[in-house]
């Protein structure tokens, strides 16, 4: 193993620990305040989870790039010759 | 795990063209779907049965969908709309079936859709509101954002194919790794999560082609209202 593909697998770990724990995060707390705003209002509970889910996809994409980085460096690494 | 998720299959060759596994099972998905459709729909009549219910029952909530979301008459756009939902809905499901890869796992696709939708919201714009007043949206608020503007066109379509490759694409690597790892029978809770996952995201993609189309579309009526209003 050399040295680029030791460092190639600690980033991608780095990449997908770190970058889930920020939308972990925020999904939190979006999904608490809606519950929150269906407890006061539910009869707005279908629009509440409509926008709720577009935006969770939303924040969930920063997970998703965070992932398809990792992906890239493991399998598709452009400086590795293979 | 050797293979990687961004390799392509090669299904068979017509003369110089490689014809790759998911142009094969997109083809079959617009088989059955184009087929499936035709069949339900030959005997339609006024007084519906059962399966002439369900789909108005489908066809409704997608139209109040688009009457809810872009705040226009659904009759322009419940095709587009409809077709993409169902059709990647049903290409994120096929993960269920043996030997079949969801086309929607490799990233051609994703980008073929996503760029489906960027040129219909720009047909759409275009038409609704001429090419100047199309332009002048990039204008809006000030002309000082116009770079940004653009940026936000391009980046807008970007996420919305990395964003369901990434979820349906992991979600058959997550099974192909607990397969490999903890054998027979194991992924079967993951690939029912796929199964949300792969609904959630297809109405996703759905409402945000709405929102994009929306906002192509509606800016004039906004523009109209707030002007009344301050009337």
């Amino acid at each position: 193993m050399n040295s680029i593909e030791v460092i190639s697998i600690i980033s991608a770990a780095f990449a997908i620990s770190f970058g889930s724990l920020g939308p972990a995060l925020a999904e939190g707390r979006a999904v608490a305040a809606a519950m929150e705003a269906i407890a006061r209002q539910p009869e707005a509970a279908g629009t509440l989870s409509r926008t709720l889910f577009v935006g969770l996809a939303m924040i969930e994409t920063t997970a998703i790039y965070c992932l398809v980085i990792a992906l890239l460096l493991l399998f598709a690494n452009p400086f590795l010759a293979s | 795990m050797n293979d990687s998720p961004f390799a392509i299959d090669v299904a068979f060759h017509l003369g110089p063209i490689a014809v790759t596994q998911p142009v094969v099972v997109t083809w079959i998905l617009m088989a059955v779907l184009v087929l499936s459709s035709a069949l339900l729909t030959r005997k339609l009549s006024l007084h519906p049965g059962k399966t002439q219910a369900a789909l108005e029952l489908l066809i409704s909530v997608i139209d109040s969908h688009i009457r809810d979301t872009m705040q226009t008459s659904p009759q322009r756009y419940r095709a587009l709309i409809g077709t993409l939902f169902l059709f990647i809905l049903i290409a994120n499901w096929t993960s269920l079936l043996p030997v079949l890869e969801p086309p929607t796992a490799t990233l051609e696709t994703d980008i073929a859709l996503a760029l489906i939708v960027f040129v219909a919201t720009l047909i759409f714009g275009v038409t609704t509101r001429g090419w100047r007043g199309y332009l002048r949206t990039f204008v809006e608020p000030s002309w000082v954002l116009i770079p940004v503007n653009i940026f936000q066109q391009i980046t807008r379509t970007f996420s919305m194919f990395i964003r369901l490759f990434g979820n349906v694409m992991s979600g058959v690597f997550v099974a192909g790794i607990m397969l490999s790892l903890a054998g027979f029978l194991v992924p079967i809770p993951l690939m029912a999560l796929d199964l949300l996952i792969g609904a959630v995201q297809a109405y996703i993609f759905a409402v945000l082609s709405m929102v994009f189309i929306g906002a192509a579309i509606n800016r004039e009526s906004e523009q109209l209202n707030n002007d009344s209003a301050n009337l």
